[in-house]
C-alpha cells in the first residue's frame, strides 16, 4: 500500500448552533483517488475547508507526510502542496481567464509579469481540457461550466502533493467529465493524492480507489471502491436502504395538450440562432445539449433576462414581450438559474426571505406577505425538500451547497408559476433528495405546472420529460418525443454531425 | 472593435483633448506646452494622492484620511525643519515612514476587525487632522535653503516649458504605480480583492498582507503628496488640503475606475486629474467666471461618469 500523504484525526468543527464535524478521521494516500461522499449537509465541504485552513478546527490533528500542519488560509495550504477547487466556482469575474489561472503565481521576467507567457501558457493549459477559448477575455463572459473547467485547470496545475475537488463535475457534461477523469488518472500516476467529492455514483465507480462516507457530521467508514456495492454505498450514505428511495425511473405522465407557451424563431445575435419551442400545460420539456449549445441562453431569452433580437413568444394564448424577469414573474413564469452563487442566492438573507422572494415580487411589494404566512411557506418547503437546517432564519450562505440549491428551487415553487424553467435544477443535490425532487416535480405537473428543464444529466431528462429538445451549436437540431426519449437517442442527437 | 473595458478611459482622454482644444482656440496662449506642463506642476500633489487612492479603490476600499495626512505631514515637516532645525532630507524619511505606518495600521484594523474602510479611514482622518492641530493651530512657515533649491530645480523642454521638481516627482510616482498595478503580482492581488475578496482568499491570495500594503501605500503617497504640497506653500498648516481626498476620489472615478473595485487603470487617474486641471485653467483664462464653476463642472462630470459606468455594467454581454 502506498504511503499516506494526508491524515486527519478526530476532527471537530462547530459553527454556532451546528456541530458540523464530530470526530472525523480521513486518510489520503499518495497516488490514489479518494471519494468523499455523503448527503447534502453531511459535512464534506466543511471537512475540506478545515483541511485547507479556511476554517480552523476546534479539535483534532492534520498530518501532512506525518508532520502536523496548521494552515491559516488557502495560501498556506497551497504553499504546503495542497491545491483545492472549492464547491462554488471561486474565480474572479473581473479578471481575464489567463489572469485567473495564474493569479498569485504569474510567470515573471526581470521581476515583472510576463503577460505574453501568461496568456500563452493559459491557452496551452486549457487545450488539455479541449477548451479552445480566448484567454484574454474576462472570466465573466463564459458560462458556468467553462468557468468550472477553468477553476479545475487552475487547481490541477497548482497541485503538488494533494488535489481536492469539491463537486467539480456538478455542471460538466459527459465529455468534459471524461476529460477530467483522464487528467485525474494522470495525476494519480504521478503520485498525487486526490480527494473527489461528488453525488454521481457512476463517477465514483468509474474513477475512485477508495471511499470515505460521512453521515450527519460523523464518519461512517472507509471502504475499497471495488468491494463496496452500490446498494451498500447508498445504505451507508443515507442510513436507510435504497428501496426507501422508491421508483428509480418513473415514466413520464400524459399531458392535457393545452398549449401554454409557444416560442417562434426566438434568437439573439451571437448567442442563439432562431429556435422554436412549445410547451403545453402539465408538460415537461427537456433541453439537452453540450456546454455552449445554447441551453442556458434559450432559458434566459424566454424569461426576458437577455433581450431577444427576433422572435415571438405567446404565453397563455397572449403575445408577450418581457423586457425584464420581473415581467415574466408577474406573468407566471419562473427561472431557476444555473449559477446559484451569482444569480441565485442572496447570501446574507435568511432561508425564509430567500424562499418568499419570488412570490413577493409576483404579488407586488405593496401586498406584503405576513410574517406568519412567510414562515408557513418556508417551513413547508424546508420539510418537503428536506433542506437540512435547524432553523429557517439562518442566513442561506451557511447552508451546504446542495441545501442552497433546494432553497432556490423552493423559491420558484413558492411563487406558484404556471411555467417553471429550471436550468440544471439538481446540481449538487444528493441522490436521496434527487428522488424527492423528481417526485415533487411530477406531482406538480399533475396539477398543471409546465416545466422546461435544461440538464446535462440524460438520465434525469429521460426520467421526467414528455419531450426533449436537443440543441447543438446554438441552435435546435431536433425534438424527441415518446419512445425516442432514451439516453442513446439523445446522445446521438447531441453528437451527430 | 474597441474593447469595452477601455471605453471610460477613451472617453476621458478624448474629453481632455477636447477641452484643451476648445481652450486653445478660444484663448491666446492656452494651447502651449507651458500650460500643459503647468497642469502637472499645479496638481502634482493631487496626482500623487490620487495614485494612492486608485490602489485603494481598485481593491474595493476607500481612504478618507488622505487630505488630513497631507496636512499632518506639512505640519510635522515645518515643525521639525523650522523649530528643530533638522535638514529636510532627514525629515522627509521620517514623515514618509510615519505615514506608511499610519496607513498600515488602518489597513490592519480594516482586515482583522472586518471593519468598513469608510469608517476606519474616517477615524484616521479625524485623528490625523486632530494631531496636526494639536501640534500647531497656526501656519508654520518653512525657511530652509533646501526648499529654495528644490523650487529652483528643473529643466526646460521643447517649446520652452519649464519642468519643476514636483512634476518630476509626480511623473516618477505615476510610472512606478503603473508598473506596480499592471506588471506585478501585488497589482494582480489588488484587482483580485476588488473583484471578490472571498473568492480571492479561496484562491490563495494573502488578504491580510495585501490589504495592509494597500493602505500603507496610500498613506505613504499621501505623505509624499504632503511634502510636495509644502514645496508650493513653504509652510505647514493643520487646515491645509481640506477635501483633497474627495478631489482624489473624483479623479479616480473620472479616470474610469469603478468605485466598487476591480476595474480601472492607473493611467486613467492621471487623466482624471488633468481634466479637473484643464477645467480650472479654462476658468482662470476666462477670468469672468467664479472659480467655483470648477466644482460644478467636476460634479457634472462625475455624475456623467458614474452613469456611464452603470450603463456599461448593465449592458455587458455575458
Ligand atoms: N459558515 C457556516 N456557518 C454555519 N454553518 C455552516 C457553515 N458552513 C457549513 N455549515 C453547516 O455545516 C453543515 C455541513 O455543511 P457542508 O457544507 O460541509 O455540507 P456538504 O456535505 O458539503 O453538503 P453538500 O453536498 O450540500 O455540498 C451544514 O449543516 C451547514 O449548514
Ligand atoms: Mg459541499
Amino acid at each position: 500500500m502506498s504511503q499516506v500523504v494526508l491524515q486527519l484525526q478526530n476532527i471537530h468543527k462547530k459553527f454556532p448552533g451546528v456541530h458540523a464535524l464530530k470526530g472525523v478521521n480521513f486518510t489520503l494516500r499518495a497516488g490514489e483517488i479518494h471519494a468523499l461522499l455523503g448527503e447534502n449537509g453531511a459535512g464534506k465541504s466543511t471537512l475540506i475547508k478545515v483541511m485547507t485552513g479556511v476554517y480552523q478546527r476546534d479539535d483534532g490533528d492534520i498530518l501532512l507526510n506525518n508532520q502536523a500542519i496548521f494552515p491559516n488560509n488557502t495560501g498556506d495550504a497551497q504553499a504546503l502542496g495542497i491545491s483545492t477547487v472549492y464547491q462554488e466556482v471561486n474565480l474572479l469575474p473581473n479578471l481575464t481567464v489567463a489572469q485567473n489561472i495564474y493569479l498569485g503565481r504569474e510567470p515573471r521576467r526581470f521581476g515583472l509579469i510576463n503577460w505574453t507567457k501568461v496568456n500563452q501558457d493559459a491557452a496551452q493549459l486549457l487545450k488539455g481540457y479541449d477548451l479552445d477559448i480566448d484567454v484574454t477575455q474576462p472570466l465573466s463572459s463564459y458560462s458556468i461550466a467553462v468557468q468550472q473547467l477553468i477553476a479545475i485547470a487552475r487547481g490541477v496545475d497548482m497541485s503538488a502533493k494533494v488535489l481536492i475537488l469539491d463537486e467539480p463535475t456538478a455542471s460538466l457534461d459527459a465529455d468534459e467529465v471524461q476529460t477530467l477523469f483522464r487528467i485525474m488518472r494522470d495525476l494519480k500516476a504521478r503520485g498525487i493524492g486526490i480527494v473527489f467529492v461528488t453525488h454521481f455514483l457512476d463517477q465514483v465507480y468509474a474513477v475512485t480507489d477508495r471511499i470515505t462516507i460521512l453521515r450527519s457530521a460523523q464518519l461512517v467508514g472507509e471502504f475499497e471502491t471495488a468491494t463496496l456495492s452500490r446498494a451498500e454505498l447508498i445504505g451507508h450514505m443515507l442510513g436507510k436502504e435504497l428501496a426507501a428511495l422508491g421508483e428509480h425511473k418513473p415514466q413520464a405522465h400524459a399531458t392535457s395538450g393545452d398549449a401554454l407557451l409557444s416560442v417562434q424563431a426566438i434568437s439573439r445575435q451571437a448567442t442563439l440562432s432562431p429556435t422554436d419551442i412549445a410547451v403545453s400545460k402539465g408538460e415537461v420539456v427537456g433541453l439537452a445539449g453540450l456546454l455552449g449549445s445554447g441551453r442556458t441562453e434559450l432559458c434566459r431569452l424566454i424569461f426576458g433576462v437577455d433581450k431577444k433580437h427576433s422572435g415571438n413568444v405567446t404565453f397563455h394564448g397572449q403575445p408577450v414581450n418581457f423586457s425584464s424577469p420581473r415581467d415574466a414573474i408577474i406573468a407566471g413564469m419562473g427561472l431557476c438559474p444555473e449559477d446559484r452563487k451569482h444569480d441565485g442566492i442572496l447570501g446574507q438573507l435568511s432561508i425564509r426571505e430567500n424562499i418568499i422572494l419570488a412570490r413577493q415580487v409576483k404579488q407586488g411589494w405593496w401586498k406584503f406577505i405576513s410574517r406568519k404566512e412567510q414562515e408557513e411557506i418556508a417551513n413547508n418547503f424546508v420539510k418537503e425538500l428536506s433542506v437540512a437546517t435547524s432553523d429557517i432564519e439562518k442566513p442561506i450562505e451557511q447552508l451546504s451547497g446542495g441545501n442552497q440549491q433546494k432553497v432556490i428551487l423552493a423559491r420558484w415553487l413558492a411563487a406558484n408559476p404556471s411555467l417553471l424553467i429550471l436550468d440544471e435544477p439538481t446540481r449538487g443535490i444528493d441522490i436521496g433528495a434527487h428522488a424527492e425532487i423528481i417526485r415533487l416535480i411530477r406531482k406538480l405537473c399533475d396539477q398543471g405546472l409546465a416545466l422546461i428543464v435544461a440538464s446535462s444529466e440524460l438520465e434525469e431528462l429521460v426520467a421526467f420529460s414528455n419531450k426533449v429538445v436537443v440543441l447543438r451549436d446554438r441552435q435546435k437540431v431536433t425534438e424527441l418525443t415518446g419512445d425516442e426519449i432514451n439516453p442513446q437517442r439523445i446522445m446521438q442527437a447531441i453528437a451527430a454531425h | 472593435m474597441l474593447n469595452r473595458k477601455f471605453i471610460p478611459l477613451t472617453i476621458t482622454c478624448c474629453l481632455f483633448f477636447l477641452l484643451f482644444g476648445i481652450g486653445s482656440v478660444q484663448f491666446e496662449g492656452f494651447g502651449s506646452t507651458q500650460v500643459f506642463f503647468n497642469l502637472f506642476s499645479d496638481n502634482a500633489f493631487l496626482i500623487i494622492a490620487a495614485v494612492g487612492m486608485t490602489f485603494v479603490i481598485l481593491s474595493g476600499g476607500i481612504d478618507l484620511s488622505v487630505g488630513a495626512v497631507i496636512a499632518l505631514t506639512g505640519v510635522v515637516c515645518s515643525v521639525l525643519i523650522s523649530r528643530y532645525q533638522l535638514h529636510p532630507l532627514i525629515v522627509f524619511p521620517i514623515v514618509l515612514i510615519g505615514g506608511t505606518i499610519f496607513g498600515a495600521i488602518m489597513g490592519a484594523i480594516i482586515h482583522y476587525y472586518k471593519m468598513q474602510p469608510f469608517i476606519v479611514t474616517l477615524a484616521g482622518m479625524f485623528f490625523a487632522r486632530g494631531l496636526a492641530s494639536v501640534i500647531s493651530e497656526e501656519s508654520i512657515p518653512i525657511e530652509h535653503e533646501f526648499y529654495n533649491q528644490v523650487s529652483a530645480f528643473g529643466f526646460e523642454v521643447l517649446g520652452g516649458a519649464w519642468i519643476g521638481s514636483s512634476t518630476i516627482i509626480c511623473l516618477v510616482v505615476l510610472v512606478i504605480a503603473i508598473i506596480t498595478a499592471h506588471y506585478t503580482r501585488f497589482g494582480g492581488r489588488v484587482y483580485a480583492i476588488g473583484g471578490d475578496a472571498n473568492s480571492a482568499a479561496l484562491m490563495g491570495i494573502p488578504l491580510a498582507q495585501t490589504t495592509i500594503r494597500i493602505y500603507a501605500i496610500s498613506a505613504f503617497l499621501a505623505s509624499l503628496a504632503g511634502i510636495v504640497y509644502s514645496f508650493y506653500t513653504f509652510s505647514g498648516y493643520s487646515l491645509a488640503a481640506v477635501g483633497v481626498e474627495l478631489d482624489a476620489i473624483a479623479a479616480v472615478v473620472i479616470g474610469g475606475t469603478l468605485l466598487t473595485g476591480g476595474y480601472g487603470y492607473m493611467f486613467g487617474t492621471l487623466m482624471g486629474v488633468l481634466i479637473m486641471g484643464v477645467v480650472q485653467t479654462y476658468i482662470s483664462f476666462d477670468g469672468t467666471l467664479s472659480s467655483w464653476w470648477t466644482k460644478i463642472v467636476i460634479g457634472l462630470l462625475l455624475f456623467c461618469f458614474i452613469a456611464l459606468q452603470q450603463l456599461l455594467i448593465k449592458t455587458t454581454p455575458r
